[in-house]
């Protein structure tokens, strides 16, 4: 560990809205905050869909190779060819969810709801809301709207720069 | 406020270390912290979040496959 000042700023792109995907975000996010950083979250592209007030997470086995889940006490691996067939994907995401139970892992509206509470800044990307169609009222309260230079208007102050 | 224990046993990172800032923040400066954990990944998280947030991490100690952590709010 060098001596310099701690950073006390941390910034996090977040752009992926699957399941497995959101838990990066919104664990470094809180646990930041947690040990007294001041945080902000922008939501793009897919990681939009995590700010929306009623969230139903997937996880998608397409595109991710190395996924393997424990079955009867080893893993399977998930062959990206299988996501092609009906209800894999929706298998594959009740499967994680009772392991996320099972472990005692944080749900994603736990920590949203723990990021909110901690003051975490969270920008929602204007251009997403149109492109994808979101309305304001589809997303969680609190929210800051805007676009490109906002968010780096705040990475520029930020010791941390994370882009998920 | 005084003294307080938080039991963290069966919760996952990041929980342990996010009920513990809730806890140290409803109490007074001085005021100590007893955690309880399971979490094997709370004994780094724990020396990390001390060292960080300034809070004094007065024990670590583990007996069986539980972790116990005394930590002095400090600010």
């Amino acid at each position: 560990m060098s001596s310099r000042e701690p950073a006390r700023n941390m910034s996090i792109i977040v752009t992926k809205g699957t399941l497995d995907w959101a838990y990066p975000p919104f664990i470094l996010a809180t646990t930041a905050a947690a040990m007294g950083l001041d945080v902000t979250m922008f939501f793009t592209f897919y990681g939009l869909g995590l700010l929306k007030k009623d969230l139903d997470l997937q996880i998608s086995t397409l595109g991710n190779p190395a996924m393997a889940m424990p079955m009867m006490g080893m893993h399977v691996v998930m062959p990206n060819i299988i996501s092609a067939i009906p209800g894999v994907d929706a298998m594959a995401s009740s499967m994680m969810k009772s392991l996320i139970k099972k472990k005692g892992v944080a749900s994603i509206e736990e920590l949203r709801q723990a990021a909110v509470e901690s003051d975490v800044n969270m920008i929602a990307c204007q251009m997403t809301m149109d492109l994808f169609e979101f309305k304001k009222e589809d997303l969680i309260d609190g929210l800051t709207i805007g676009g490109a230079a906002t968010y780096i208007e705040t990475a520029t102050k930020c010791d941390i720069n994370l882009y998920i | 406020m005084a003294d307080q224990v938080l039991d963290a046993k069966g919760l996952n990172c990041p929980l342990p270390i996010l009920r513990t800032k809730k806890a140290i923040k409803e109490m007074n400066v001085g005021d100590v912290l007893t955690v309880h954990a399971t979490d094997p990944g709370a004994v780094k998280d724990f020396e990390a979040f001390c060292r960080t947030t300034g809070n004094e991490l007065l024990e670590s100690s583990s007996t069986g496959d539980e972790y116990h952590f005394r930590i002095k709010r400090k600010q």
